[in-house]
């Protein structure tokens, strides 16, 4: 009778469950305080008690049918899988690789669409110049009331040329400047996560966005301040409308992998192009949050038109050399 | 290896560990999840009015300019960070998720890496942000128009969840994540190896533990882990009937269900040692 009653499978439970309570100690740990907190012999432990972990589960599957042991198995033999093979770089590592390698390499990869997206911008702002310089009406299609704040074709050129030397009094710029931040880097998030319906709404947003830009020039061109309206546009520009552009060629990358996934699924494609994508737009935040202090502080402070242009240039071409400029190829990865 | 675990197979994925091992996960359930993210808009929306009063007030001395500039660059950062920061850390979940026991895990053996948080959290402005900002879109009646067919459009990445079989939100969809249960596991006590059931002196013959299969011993499991007086009876007078058992003068049902178990389980594991798993009471193999 008593071979009946005591399991194989309960004393297989009675001889394992030490090390499994073990390892149960040791992901709280870990989970609580950090690989950091644990002990030498902890560390040595770890890798030994999650393999024995996962055979008792494959053991317990195939000779047991106590669904607690199971259960319990299961669920501690996937904490621990998701602890040991979680992301396990540190913060300070994980940063300096982003700007050493990833940043810049997801924007040399994009290169395609981050093409396409300037490309639109550009045709769209052409497209708009062209027709505010013929008939300025276009102006108000263009541009909203709220953004335009007084710089219409029916201003006169003395306002024109107040309007880019003195917007905001130097007291507000810091406020200013974070407005901006906020304000650009919410923009640019739509251009990238609108990209996911089939690169469609991206490609609007890029366009809506050359037609602003094509109509401000178009109206202080009329008014002999092209030059000036140049400078006073790039020094902030350089960064933030190159910013919007990578956030644009995000979002068309990931539009162009759900539309055409070739021969992976649907979703595997999404989330291949979304790797490379997010990189860059996070890398897209930063560069907002340059373009919000430049916008801020530097257009506001700076107004000698060569100085403008110099500032201006200067960041392009860093931004330029920094994404695009040949660099060793590292071993790893 | 057919499964056969009683519990929601609905929800249950597999996930082949590099060792070869097929953990099962199980996908966090919508309840959940809408629940672990109403708490952490609280704790969001919390936080930010206290830092908003903290910083005003604590900025008067500074100048209103420079409290206003810092509670709009902590606002933003905390809305857009708040998420990242939490599901970068070791338990991958924000204090929403942790305390509705769920986490994000990577779909493929890959990694969760800091990359995938960041893209699931960046597509947040168009599933929830889009849709809300056509709701305010206030206007005469073509806004109007063009408001609803926004929000019915937008509307689409807000349901997303609900439309695929593996619950991915967009930014799921774009990161390669996805959300899983994370129950803190607990070793419930083995029921054939109670006091009880090894003192007891139920002898079952050979054809009274041949009645039932592996299903039937995992819900008797279950019922004598939930110990509910009624059911325990029911289920104690279903077996005796089945197999033929004279109720005793002084047996208690619980006691009696969990000898039976005892002794079904032993029977059952025997066959499974040669190889024959007996799913259910039909399962004549």
């Amino acid at each position: 009778m008593s071979d009946q009653i005591t399991l194989k499978s309960h004393r297989f439970r009675a001889e394992r469950e030490d090390s499994w309570k073990e390892l149960e100690t040791i992901l709280k740990a870990i989970e609580g305080r950090g690989m950091k907190s644990l002990t030498d012999a902890q560390i040595v432990a770890l890798p030994r008690l999650y393999r024995s972990t996962l055979s008792s589960l494959s053991v317990a599957r195939a000779t047991s049918l106590d669904q607690a042991v199971i259960m319990y198995l299961e669920s501690l033999s996937a904490r621990a899988y998701y602890v040991l093979y979680g992301s396990q770089i540190g913060l300070g590592k994980r940063i300096s690789t982003f700007f050493l390698r990833d940043w810049p390499l997801a924007a040399k990869e994009l290169w395609r669409e981050t093409a396409v997206s300037a490309g639109l911008t550009l045709l769209a702002a052409i497209l708009a110049y062209i027709l505010v310089t013929n008939n300025p009406d276009w102006f108000y299609t263009f541009v909203p009331e709220s953004l335009a704040s007084g710089r219409t074709p029916v201003a006169s050129a003395e306002t024109l040329r107040e309007t880019l030397y003195h917007d905001g009094d130097s007291s507000g710029l810091g406020l200013f400047a974070s407005y901006l931040f906020s304000h650009n880097s919410k923009v640019a998030m739509f251009c990238f996560a609108l990209g996911f319906a089939f690169c469609i709404p991206t490609a609007i947003l890029l366009l809506y966005n050359g037609f602003m830009l094509g109509s401000f020039i178009a109206v202080f061109a009329e008014k002999n301040l092209g030059f000036e309206v140049g400078g006073w546009l790039i020094i902030h520009g350089a960064t933030e409308i190159f910013a919007i552009i990578l956030a644009g060629a995000a979002g068309l990358h990931i539009g162009k992998a759900v539309a055409f996934p070739g021969e992976l699924s649907r979703t595997e494609s999404a989330s291949r192009a979304g790797g490379t994508a997010s990189l860059l737009m996070a890398g897209v935040v930063i560069m907002l949050f340059f373009a919000g202090l430049l916008e801020g502080f530097g257009r506001q402070l700076i107004t000698n038109d060569w100085l403008r242009y110099g500032i201006g240039l200067g960041t392009l071409s860093i931004w330029l050399l920094y994404f695009y400029a040949p660099r060793p190829i590292e071993g790893d990865n | 290896m057919s499964e056969v675990l009683s519990y929601s197979d609905v929800n249950r994925r597999s996930l082949i560990t590099p060792e070869g091992i097929n953990l099962q996960v199980q996908l966090a359930d919508i309840g959940a999840r809408i629940a672990a993210y109403a708490l952490d808009q609280l704790i969001i929306n919390v936080g930010l009015i206290a830092a908003f009063f903290i910083i005003i007030f604590g900025g008067i001395a500074a100048g209103p300019e420079i409290a206003i500039t810092i509670f709009i660059l902590v606002n933003f950062f905390v809305r857009n960070f708040y998420y990242m920061f939490f599901e970068m850390g070791p338990k991958a979940a924000t204090p929403g998720k942790r305390i509705n026991k769920i986490r994000v895990a990577s779909r493929t053996q890959a990694r969760l890496t800091a990359n995938a948080v960041f893209a699931r959290n960046a597509l947040r402005e168009i599933e929830i942000n889009l849709p809300l900002s056509f709701i305010f879109m206030s206007g005469d009646s073509i806004d109007g128009w063009i408001a609803l067919l926004g929000m019915l459009w937008s509307g689409i990445f807000l349901f997303f969840p609900l439309f695929n079989k593996d619950r991915l939100r967009a930014g799921d969809l774009i990161a390669g994540t996805w959300v899983v249960r994370a129950p803190k596991p607990i070793l419930a006590a083995d029921l054939a190896a109670e006091k009880t059931v090894l003192e007891s002196n139920y002898i079952f013959t050979s054809d009274q533990v041949e009645a039932y299969g592996v299903h039937e011993l995992h819900v008797l499991e279950n019922v004598i882990r939930a110990n509910e007086y009624q059911t325990v009876k029911d289920v104690a007078d279903r077996i005796r009937n089945k197999v033929n058992w004279e109720k005793g003068m002084s047996e208690v049902d619980l006691e009696f269900l969990k000898a039976y178990y005892a002794a079904l389980r032993g029977r059952l594991e025997t066959r499974l040692l040669f190889g024959v798993r007996r799913k259910d009471k039909f399962d004549k193999g």
